[in-house]
């Protein structure tokens, strides 16, 4: 009896050193030798952009539904906006269709998210109209475009033709010789030279560009290619870094203190159970960061609400086993078959009633959008997580701690 | 000690009943107060981070000639949230009420947040929620059904149509707007304020199997009740506890999540509690016979 005290007493101290030193790498992470290095899980944790800012904008194209080149029309626009999300440098963005004519476009951490959401959905049609209304070339024909100081260090477009478009544009400037060329953009005159002399090389600039910057905007755009179909903003979300720095900062002291008052809470009711169910919670949220930093979900803040509500739910499935484990102890069985009796009868009410909250978010995660979705996904992995440590895990330890002999009921809470 | 809920079911009804009628009496009065994600319009968020006037930034708009609602949010006060209606030309406005304010504030680009919605967002996300809340519902009623009886099934949704309620006149008297994260708060609730419900249910089932032959289903009930006081409190404080702290500390979107969470969550114990058992219990009784037929 007293070798298997001495052994119980060993595992429960190694789970408290293990579980401490999990958790010690968990907040400041650890760096071994060479590439065995775990950063801390907080710069892990993939933020959403309503933490860190960031756009989100939601796309709308006017196209008829029963038109038949629907599907590849709105996968033309996806792909325009992938191009032009390359150039501005966005590769962090995500573009996803959303139901029948919507594209979806997120961006964490820009610093000028309204104009990105503009660039996005211009049509960029490029037109070099002739003096007799006649379009000479589009912007298909161009092969590339650069910006470029010309003339006088001015800024400019210089771009460089495919051989068809070669053609035409040496046909056309041969032909009008002396007169105006328009350069239009979405029907808007940018520029409107004079042919000087026939261009035959293929290559030619635009000029009437602002600055550098311009240039080299709306060369990105012509080298992205046109919209397939017009896009409206439906729906667009900037969030500036300043508010969700602050979010995140509110909602991490609202966690703490949260979750210190629910482990303030168990041991003083529950006592020794709930010491052991405060060790499982720690457990549960260790399982929940890792889970969340593994599988790479984006933390939203209303995941972050999810994960804090969910603590407190977590600890649910141990009050109710605690008070029947209290109920059988007064009913005068021993400690270790209350226990027993206490975990099974309670068992079946724990699985009933975290199935009905999986219900409700898996619907969460099927119709929510965005950060609702977030929220969904926090509270599923919380559930799952929670009905392991909660379960499992605290009977035993439950198991062991009884191994230790303790025989005095009220630190049992009853 | 006397437990006698099922006795009083009247009064327990009656109590959320006078705030729920308070409640969508103001609604009756003022209307939903919809927030942009479904009427469409925007809401734009200054982080100023220092103190202001707000008749000033009333004055900048006034300039613009736009009509806006602004108040002051944040702590100490020194937040922005300037709402509007939705216009043809929203972008437009948007960049000149930004222009304005930081010329006259000088804050740079990170302090502005702006949620944007056009008017045909709205249409289908009060139908997707709308989908989702009875889809919800009605895959937790068939589980309920399986797992104990379709009557207990009933009793339970009218529990939880009881919270819905009362989260819905409770944001009402608080002049919280709806926004899609109400929609989120709505079916949390009803995954985990049926909890409760279940755990007394299990205790009815249980008891039944038990007791059936020597009580009737008003002491079945009644002692069932007891028995899961303490626990359906507890399990409710903890969570409570979060939640409240979010509430506290939270910033504004937090804030109007996680009130409607907090009222649903008191009024989803409440009913566990109050509601749900005395309903299954009058109704088993009405019906007069299957007094053993709970057990399954």
């Amino acid at each position: 009896m007293k070798k298997k005290r001495v052994l119980h007493l060993i595992l429960i101290f190694s789970f408290i050193l293990g579980i401490s030193l999990v958790s010690y790498i968990a907040l400041n992470g650890i760096s071994l030798w060479g590439p065995y290095e775990i950063p801390p899980i907080g710069q892990q944790v993939r933020q959403g952009l309503d933490l860190k800012g960031g756009l989100y904008v939601v796309y709308e194209a006017e196209i008829e539904p029963n038109d038949p080149d629907k599907d590849d029309k709105i996968s033309g626009a996806i792909r325009v906006i992938r191009n032009r999300l390359d150039k501005e440098g966005q590769h962090e963005a995500t573009i996803a269709r959303q139901g029948d004519n919507r594209i979806q476009v997120e961006i964490p951490g820009i610093k000028n998210p309204r104009e990105l959401a503009e660039i996005l959905a211009k049509p960029a049609v490029l037109e070099f109209e002739g003096p007799e209304g006649d379009i000479i070339i589009t912007g298909k024909d161009i092969k590339s475009a650069k910006p470029a100081y010309g003339e006088g260090h001015t800024p400019v477009v210089d771009f460089e033709l495919h051989s068809e478009g070669a053609k035409k544009f040496a046909d056309a400037t041969t032909k009008y010789q002396g007169q105006i060329i328009k350069i239009l953009l979405d029907k808007n005159p940018i520029s409107e030279p004079v042919v000087k002399s026939a261009i035959v090389g293929g290559r030619g600039i635009i000029d009437g560009m602002k600055d550098i910057e311009e240039a080299k905007r709306l060369a990105n755009l012509i080298e992205s290619g046109a919209l397939p179909v017009n896009l409206e903003q439906a729906e667009t979300r900037t969030i500036g870094a300043t508010l969700g720095v602050n979010a995140l900062n509110k909602a991490i002291q609202a966690g703490i203190i949260g979750i210190v008052a629910v482990l303030l809470f168990m041991l003083v009711f529950y006592k020794l159970p709930g010491l052991v169910a405060d060790f499982a919670l720690i457990v549960y949220m260790l399982i929940m960061m890792i889970v969340i930093v593994t599988t790479k979900v984006t933390l939203t803040l209303p995941g972050i609400a999810g994960i804090i509500l969910s603590v407190g739910m977590a600890v649910d499935a141990n009050v109710i086993i605690f008070e029947r484990i209290k109920e059988e102890i007064r009913s005068g069985k021993t400690l270790s078959s209350s226990l027993d009796s206490g975990f099974s009868k309670a068992f079946r009410a724990i699985l009933d009633s975290n199935i009905t909250t999986l219900i409700a978010a898996f619907v969460l995660l099927y119709f929510g959008t965005g950060p609702i979705q977030g929220f969904a996904k926090t509270l599923i992995i919380g559930i799952l997580a929670s009905m392991f440590t909660a379960i499992s895990f605290t009977r035993f330890i439950l198991k062991l701690v009884m191994g230790l002999n303790i025989k005095n009921k009220w630190l049992y809470g009853a | 000690m006397n437990f006698h809920t099922v006795k009083y079911i009247k009064l327990w009804i009656a109590i959320p009943l006078v705030i729920i009628l308070i409640g969508f009496g103001l609604i009756a009065v003022r209307g939903f107060n919809l927030g942009v994600d479904f009427v469409g319009g925007s809401v734009i968020h200054v982080s100023m981070d220092k103190s202001y006037n707000v008749n000033d930034v009333r004055d900048i708009l006034n300039e613009l000639s736009v009509s806006a609602d602004i108040v002051s949010a944040g702590q100490n006060n020194q937040d922005i949230i300037i709402r509007l209606k939705y216009m043809e030309d929203q972008q437009e406005i948007h960049e000149k009420i930004i222009g304005s304010l930081q010329e006259r504030y000088g804050l740079d680009e990170e302090k502005f947040s702006i949620d944007f919605v056009g008017p045909t967002m709205g249409r289908e996300l009060i139908r997707d929620a709308v989908k989702s809340i009875m889809i919800a519902s009605g895959l937790i009623l068939v589980y309920i059904w399986i797992r104990f009886k379709l009557k207990s099934g009933v009793a339970a949704i009218i529990a939880l149509i009881h919270d819905i309620l009362v989260m819905i006149a409770v944001t009402s008297i608080a002049g919280i707007q709806i926004n899609s994260s109400f929609i989120a708060a709505i079916l949390t609730i009803l995954g985990y304020s049926i909890n409760d419900t279940i755990v007394i249910f299990d205790r009815i089932r249980e008891n039944t199997k038990r007791l059936g032959r020597k009580m009737d289903m008003y002491e079945i009930v009644d002692q069932s009740i007891k028995q899961s006081v303490i626990r359906t409190l507890n399990t409710s404080l903890t969570t409570i506890f979060t939640v409240a702290a979010l509430y506290v500390l939270g910033v504004e979107s937090i804030k109007d999540f996680t009130l409607p969470i907090l009222a649903g969550l008191i009024a989803g114990t409440y009913s566990s509690l109050f509601i749900a058992g005395p309903i299954w219990a009058v109704w088993d009784k009405g019906s007069g016979q299957q007094r053993t037929a709970a057990a399954k």
